[in-house]
């Protein structure tokens, strides 16, 4: 028996440390590509203020990258510690990317770190350029790798149930790693970290103009940052349109928890830009809507039918008592693998299975052969996630991905015109603008897993079974360990991050004081 | 099907691979982290230490990360068993791990003798725990662990959290981090000097001869352990569940294949050879030497309980029938084949790239150096 309370608190530990982790990812994915830049300036140009500026920005760089990896080792345990009947279920497939990205991006970027830290003195320009590439290359490598896995539980392609392993299995490689879901994913949040990079670099160095401080380099980086933003926040919102198109169709449920859609309309189908979605009564209080709008999003046409909460409801009504069949005849398979009546009788409600597996959650002994027309009828209700929180996820991305863009052009247009120095209000929204794209980012993986429940893997496997079986005390102290942990990690980064932005570049060598190291 | 059984084979010495790559270059570095306050006495000598490691422990923690990633995808249900089985100790692993890039990256920035103290305690704690939680879950898994599955292979861990603590298990434990001294001792021998590298020597001295001690004693506890023996299941080479097996308890079980091979002795033997001939190497002030036959005893060590176990490779105390091996516990056939396509490419690569690494920030470091660099740790 799986005790409730330990799903919850699995799920709120889960999200925490992913969330956190997340804090550091999108800089690293954004800052390496950044360092590069700066340093091939130098490198081409032979202008030594490039290097300081490369090493300058790969100081803080380090400070969030230690944390990064700090985080991401928890990432990688916890599906084996907090998700054991996930791991074992889909570990055939899941585990293969998780392995991937470990032989192929982290010990490449983990390796060369160490050298683009240690070796300025050992290596020659080129080389150590070339190792800075490789640590940004690596890094988002990396990206794609975490993606790929994350876009099978999303979409969950190439995949097949094996009744003699009693597992999800792996069919198709290529189905796994090109499937459109991990693809658009990967490039959404790999450009979300650029953004978050630019901005920050872009607020760092609007820090010193304002100041009056260290202006050739914060001039300069500025001027390079809001380049490389202005671009990648128009590529971040395109992706992310792409993203919303082809999530809509692998997953409606997401979709409908999106736009806020309760009730099936006739096409086309009106945008809410504003809406209070209401759980019990199953409609938004209040919405503020621009006809047709959802319809050309969503289906590129006025007169293709629009996914709807009900009618996934009613679909999902019907699947569970399709799965339920499934899962008794899979027990019956398991206690004798040659019943052939049984086998028949799991191969056709066989893509069911997880909806079977959904309804054992409220089912007496959590057995969904003994779910009453009650418990499928709860179950089915919760095939659409928590509609507010995706709604208005949703919405805070979209309107920091504008706000961004609309913020990186003025960033462009001023440092092109070569005053932005002088502009000291502008310089002021700079410094306000840093924790944005962070709120974006989060708010994007909000929308990303949360839009996934009820399940893991959509439509195959159930939050609520992917659990460990621990005992709450289990949770309540791990729970209490990480945000222990976690919350002085984050004071000690903060506080050297403030630190040493306080203190500033070395320029040419002759120090503008270099306190301690 | 027989492709099947060679890739279950493969993958399982693959796994041998790693977990002697992961006790190598990790325990390492976590090696120089358990003695760095013993073995470095003033805060210049510390740091000394630390630039010694540290260009390369990030990559190398790597091997542990790919460690579990490894298993992860080879054998999906070891990863979940295990992982979740031993939650309360994997998260004391965890915790104290996750402290040590901090360590690192952060120790150095800031002057204060308090916040440089307070981290190379931090730095103890993560080379020591790890080690000995490493250590301590290879003697667990010789003794068998508290688990059994549902129809549907969820697991249950039956345990408690202090039964792991068990003597057998601290004494694997202690080896662990014996050897982990070993190697990071020899480290700092080979690119330090004068008080530091004098003061390496004599740890690594004395943690060979622990080691050899413990390995011994090791030995000998196992004669009278309890093994497994498989008595019946599906054929190796077949897909197959931990439910269809039969396995029985029995004393001194853990000697069959050795007796069953004889060859097989060697591979304890090389342990030996490592620890003696690498203390001999190290007290005549060769360190590279000491090095690679400290690699090769971690090689002798892990290889013995391998060897010893096989086809085992977590036992259940609980339900002995529910033990997993490695014929009920891999991935299929198609993944382990894409994977060892991917580690058969990937994996000279990253051997190449971290010589190269070694290879350009060889040489002394010297606190004239560390002092100088503003890079530095
Ligand atoms: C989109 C990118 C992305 C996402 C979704 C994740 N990570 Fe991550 N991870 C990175 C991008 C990244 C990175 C950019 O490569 C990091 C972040 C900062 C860093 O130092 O490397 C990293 C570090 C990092 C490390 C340390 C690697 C090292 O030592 O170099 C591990 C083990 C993981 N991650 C594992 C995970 C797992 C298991 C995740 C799934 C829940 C996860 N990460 C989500
Ligand atoms: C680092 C970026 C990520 C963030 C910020 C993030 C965020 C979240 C959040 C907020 C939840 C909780 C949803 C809920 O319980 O309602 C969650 C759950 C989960 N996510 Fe992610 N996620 C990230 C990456 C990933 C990746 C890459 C994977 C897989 C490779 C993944 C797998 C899971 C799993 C297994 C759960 C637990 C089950 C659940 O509650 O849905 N996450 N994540
Ligand atoms: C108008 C702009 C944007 C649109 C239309 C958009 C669209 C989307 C959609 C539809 C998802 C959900 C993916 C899924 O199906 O699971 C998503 C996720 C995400 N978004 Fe955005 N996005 C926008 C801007 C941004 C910005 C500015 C950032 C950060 C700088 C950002 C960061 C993320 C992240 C990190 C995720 C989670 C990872 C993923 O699912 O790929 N997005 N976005």
């Amino acid at each position: 028996m799986i005790d409730p309370m330990v799903v919850e608190l699995s799920r709120w530990q889960f999200a925490a440390t992913a969330l956190y982790h997340f804090l550091f990812v999108p800089l690293t994915l954004g800052l390496s590509f950044l360092l590069a830049a700066m340093e091939t300036v130098y490198v081409t140009t032979g202008r030594t203020i490039y290097r300081d500026m490369a090493q300058f920005w790969g100081k803080l760089f380090l400070i969030n990258f230690a944390l990064g990896v700090a985080t991401g080792l928890t990432m990688e345990f916890q599906f084996g510690t907090n998700w054991s009947f996930y791991s074992s279920f889909v570990g055939d497939i899941f585990g293969a990317p998780l392995a991937i990205e470990g032989l192929m991006a982290f010990f490449m970027e983990s390796t060369f770190v160490g050298l683009m830290v240690f070796g300025w003195a050992r290596l020659s320009k080129a080389q150590h350029l070339a190792v800075t590439y490789l640590v940004a290359l690596a890094s988002n490598l990396s990206a794609v790798w975490i993606l790929v896995a994350n876009g099978f539980m999303q979409d969950p392609q190439g995949a097949l149930f094996n009744p003699d392993t009693m597992r999800m299995e792996l069919a198709s490689f290529g189905e796994l790693i090109f499937s459109h879901d991990a693809q658009s994913k990967f490039v959404h949040t790999s450009i979300a970290g650029f953004v978050t990079a630019a901005v920050f670099v872009c607020g760092v160095s609007a820090y010193y103009m304002l100041r009056g401080r260290h202006l050739a380099i914060a001039k300069r980086s500025f001027r390079m940052a809001a380049l490389f933003g202005v671009l990648s926040s128009a590529g971040v919102i395109t992706l992310g349109d792409a993203l919303g198109f082809v999530g809509a169709h692998a997953h409606p449920s997401k979709l409908v928890a999106m736009e806020g859609l309760w009730e099936y309309e006739e096409p086309p189908v009106g945008f809410n830009v504003i809406a209070i979605p209401n759980e019990e009564e199953m409609q938004n209080d209040y919405a503020l809507r621009i006809p047709y709008l959802t319809s050309l999003l969503v289906t590129r046409s006025l007169h293709d039918p629009v996914p709807s909460a009900d009618t996934l409801i009613e679909r999902a009504d019907e699947r569970i008592r399709s799965g339920i069949e499934a899962v008794t005849a899979l027990k019956a398979l398991q206690d004798d693998p040659d019943d052939t009546e049984a086998r028949a009788r799991f191969e056709a409600h066989q893509d069911d299975l997880g909806y079977g597996f959904l309804v054992g959650f409220y089912a007496q002994d959590q057995d969904p052969a003994l779910a009453t027309e009650a418990d499928i009828q709860r179950a089915a209700r919760d095939a659409i996630p928590n509609m507010a929180i995706v709604f208005w996820s949703f919405r805070v991305m979209v309107v920091s991905g504008l706000l961004m863009l609309a913020f990186f052009t003025l960033a462009v247009i001023f440092t092109l015109r070569n005053d932005v120095h002088r502009q000291r209000a502008f310089l002021r929204f700079s410094l306000l603008m840093i924790p944005v794209p962070f709120i974006a980012c989060e708010a994007g993986w909000l929308v990303a897993e949360v839009g996934r429940q009820p399940w893991t893997v959509y439509e195959v496997l159930p939050t609520w079974m992917s659990v460990s079986t621990h005992s709450v005390n289990h949770l309540i102290f791990s729970l209490a360990g990480f945000v222990l942990l976690y919350s002085i990690f984050i004071a000690i980064e903060m506080y050297l991050m403030v630190k040493f932005i306080r203190q500033g570049p070395t320029e040419h060598g002759h120090a503008t004081a270099v306190a301690a190291k | 099907m027989e492709i099947y059984l060679l890739l279950k084979v493969t993958w399982w010495i693959l796994l041998g691979v790693l977990l002697m790559g992961l006790a190598i270059m990790v325990g390492m570095d976590m090696g120089v982290g358990t003695v760095l306050r013993w073995v470095g006495r003033t805060d210049s000598e510390r740091r000394v230490a630390l630039n010694i490691i540290g260009p390369h422990w990030d990559g190398n923690q790597v091997w542990f990360i790919l460690g579990g990633g490894a298993i992860f995808a080879a054998w999906p249900i070891v990863y979940a068993t295990a992982f979740s089985g031993l939650y309360v100790v994997m998260l004391l692993l965890l915790w104290s791990m996750i402290v040590r890039p901090l360590g690192f990256e952060y120790r150095s920035k800031l002057k204060g003798p308090r916040w440089r103290n307070a981290w190379d305690w931090s730095l103890f704690v993560s080379g020591f725990v790890p080690m000995l939680v490493f250590g301590a879950a290879i003697g667990n898994a010789l003794q068998g662990f508290p688990f059994h599955f549902e129809w549907h292979l969820a697991s249950f861990y039956t345990g408690s959290f202090l039964a792991l603590f068990n003597p057998f298990a601290i004494l694997c434990g202690l080896l662990s981090v014996a050897l982990s001294v070993y190697m990071g001792c020899a480290m700092l021998m080979i690119r330090g000097e004068g008080e530091l590298y004098a003061r390496a020597r004599g740890f690594l001295d004395r943690s060979a001869l622990a080691a050899l001690a413990l390995f011994t004693l090791g030995g000998i506890w196992v004669v009278f352990l309890d093994g497994y023996q498989l008595v019946q299941g599906p054929a190796p080479g077949v897909a197959q569940t931990p439910l269809q097996q039969e396995v029985v308890r029995a004393s001194g079980a853990w000697l069959d294949n050795f007796l069953a091979m004889p060859l097989l002795w060697l591979v304890p033997g090389l342990a030996y050879l490592g620890l003696a001939a690498g203390r001999w190497g190290a007290l005549n002030d060769r360190p590279q030497l000491a090095w690679w036959l400290g690699a090769l005893a971690w090689i002798g060590v892990i290889g013995t309980v391998g060897a010893a176990m096989f086809p085992f490779m977590m036992p259940s105390s609980a339900e002995p029938s529910h033990s997993l091996t490695v014929w009920n516990a891999s991935s299929s056939e198609y993944t382990l084949m894409w994977m060892l396509g991917f580690t058969v490419v990937f994996m000279p690569l990253i051997l190449w790239y971290t010589s190269w690494a070694f290879w350009v920030m060889r040489g002394k470091v010297s606190a004239k150096h560390v002092e100088a660099d503003d890079h530095a740790y």
